[in-house]
């Protein structure tokens, strides 16, 4: 199965898992616009192959999440989808990652550019010690953006979208240190909607958080999808069965499957899949 | 597990699932001898067997309801996916339908209460002896293939389930002739028809229980398709 996973393209290989009663699961898949294609991606962190010959489909306007044990590169593949990877020394990539078009490997590309069309939010909630109003402005004013109207008017629509307006809209001004771990993440989903960005990567965005802060945040993925596509890593299984429409199973940096959620985890193709959602021994 | 050799790593997890299981299996032996019971006592008039039927059926009754809490603990506490979550799901499923079975047994039961009381035919009920041989092999099949998760097995029943169907047909042809050739036979004869007809439930009851176990292993829904379809379902031609 997993030279097969490497070999053919992964939507194919779940196509041909779920021909049968399936068939309008495939339909669908075979309905989505990608967004990004990746293709036999390759990286390395100095001699270590930390993916390999990864391919995938990130359709548009859908959420992707990518779920695998630690280790097994799904942070890393995440990064590699806004260059997060070039800060990290002595890593070699190869293969493509095409995005409308353009590969985001390509040498020649404004990474400052890919990432503000790129968007992420980490596992800690990372406010910069400024007020709330401040903390959504920010990548604003980095663009040069300083006029008070358009800027109040992008803040509140930002917290609205990260459905946190109706609980801070009274103190702006204050600091976001002050806010609760769930409403700070909350945050860092605004200021980076701010900037309207086409994708948003989301790397453990509820693991440091409690159950209601978490469903919160799962409410707001599941209204983001509109307009944004989205990829997300979770350690939560339950997570990534309610939030997504695709799911990546990884292990050791190698893509297991991908599939339609509803089906990989009622009834997934690869074994390795089942005894990793099912919580057995590989 | 057939569908997943390796074991869970939570013992405690694959314990509950693995009690819930033989649950099943326990409760389908008491079925199945529920069944026997009844079909005996029908063809030997013996009415003391067919009131120990009767009161069986709490019996049945409180490991219907023992298994639909074991499996509701292991959904809230457990939140099983892929196979397990087939599992529970179709463990749901079959206990119901083994429940209903029976519950035909204790009507098999109670006709055979009213026959004890009557004239018995010539041919000492041969034609519903032929049918419950039938339906207790296709039963045992069922429950065999359950504890073996076996699809093939599964897939014989839904093809015995026919033959039964086939065999109720010409019972209830027969009855009818005899009702018309003689009215007198006609209070025996509906009694036999309400026997019949529950053998024939019966049956029906097996062969939903075999889609629950192929559902179970496979991941296909087969409910509501003739045989042919289900054959090409597992297959995955279609």
């Amino acid at each position: 199965m997993n030279s097969q996973a490497t070999n053919a393209s992964p939507i194919r290989v779940s196509l041909n898992q779920t021909a049968g009663s399936e068939g309008k699961e495939a339909l669908l898949m075979a309905n989505e616009t990608p967004k990004i294609q990746v293709k036999d991606l390759n990286l390395y962190y100095g001699q270590d192959q930390a993916l390999k010959n990864i391919c995938l489909t990130i359709p548009e306007k859908k959420v992707t999440a990518f779920i695998g044990p630690s280790g097994c590169g799904k942070s890393t593949l995440l990064r590699c989808f806004n260059r997060m990877n070039d800060l990290v020394d002595n890593v070699t990539i190869t293969g493509e990652m095409i995005m409308d078009g353009i590969d985001i490997n390509d040498p020649k590309i404004n990474v400052a550019e890919l990432r503000r069309q790129v968007g992420m939010v980490f596992q800690k909630p990372n406010p910069f010690p400024k007020s709330i109003y401040e903390n959504v402005a920010y990548g604003l004013r980095l663009q040069g953006i300083n006029d008070r109207q358009t800027l109040d008017k992008v803040v509140e629509k930002s917290l609205k979208g990260a459905a946190l307006w109706d609980e801070v809209k009274d103190r702006l001004n204050e600091s976001a240190m002050g806010m609760s771990g769930g409403q700070q993440q909350r945050l860092v989903i605004a200021r980076a909607i701010a900037i309207e960005p086409e994708v948003i990567l989301l790397d453990e965005p509820a693991s440091a958080l409690d159950p209601i802060s978490t469903l919160k945040i799962e409410e707001l993925i599941n209204e983001l999808k509109d307009q944004y596509t989205i990829v997300i890593v979770t350690h939560n299984m339950q997570q990534a069965a309610r939030v997504s429409d695709y799911t990546a199973f990884m292990y050791m940096g190698e893509l297991i499957e991908f599939g339609a959620t509803d089906q990989l985890f009622t009834n997934p193709g690869v074994k390795q899949t089942e005894d990793y959602i099912t919580g057995r021994y590989g | 597990m057939v569908t997943n050799q390796s074991q869970h790593i939570s013992q405690q997890f694959e314990k509950e699932l693995q009690d819930v299981r033989s649950s099943v299996l326990a409760m389908g032996g008491l079925v199945e001898q529920q069944v026997s019971n009844a079909m005996n006592a029908l063809i030997t008039g013996d009415s003391e067997l067919a009131r120990q039927v009767i009161s069986g059926d709490e019996e049945v009754n409180k490991m219907d309801v023992g298994i639909d809490e074991e499996c509701i603990q292991i959904i809230a506490l457990r939140q099983p996916a892929a196979s397990d979550l087939r599992l529970v799901t179709g463990i749901l499923k079959t206990i119901t339908d083994l429940e209903r079975i029976g519950d035909e047994a204790v009507r098999i039961a109670r006709m055979a209460l009213n026959l004890s009381e009557k004239d018995r035919p010539k041919k000492n009920y041969r034609e519903l002896q032929t049918l419950g041989h039938y339906v207790s092999s296709m039963l045992h099949n069922t429950l065999d293939a359950f504890a073996r998760f076996d699809v093939d097995a599964a897939l014989q029943v839904a093809h015995a389930d026919r033959q039964v169907d086939a065999e109720y047909e010409s019972i209830m042809r027969q009855l009818m002739t005899y009702m018309m050739e003689d009215p007198r036979t006609i209070s025996r004869a509906i009694d036999m028809m309400w026997s019949a007809r529950s053998l024939e439930r019966i049956g029906d009851h097996a062969r939903n229980v075999s889609e629950h176990i192929i559902y179970l292993v496979k991941g296909k829904d087969v409910r509501h398709l003739t045989i042919e379809k289900m054959e090409k379902v597992i297959k995955g031609d279609e």
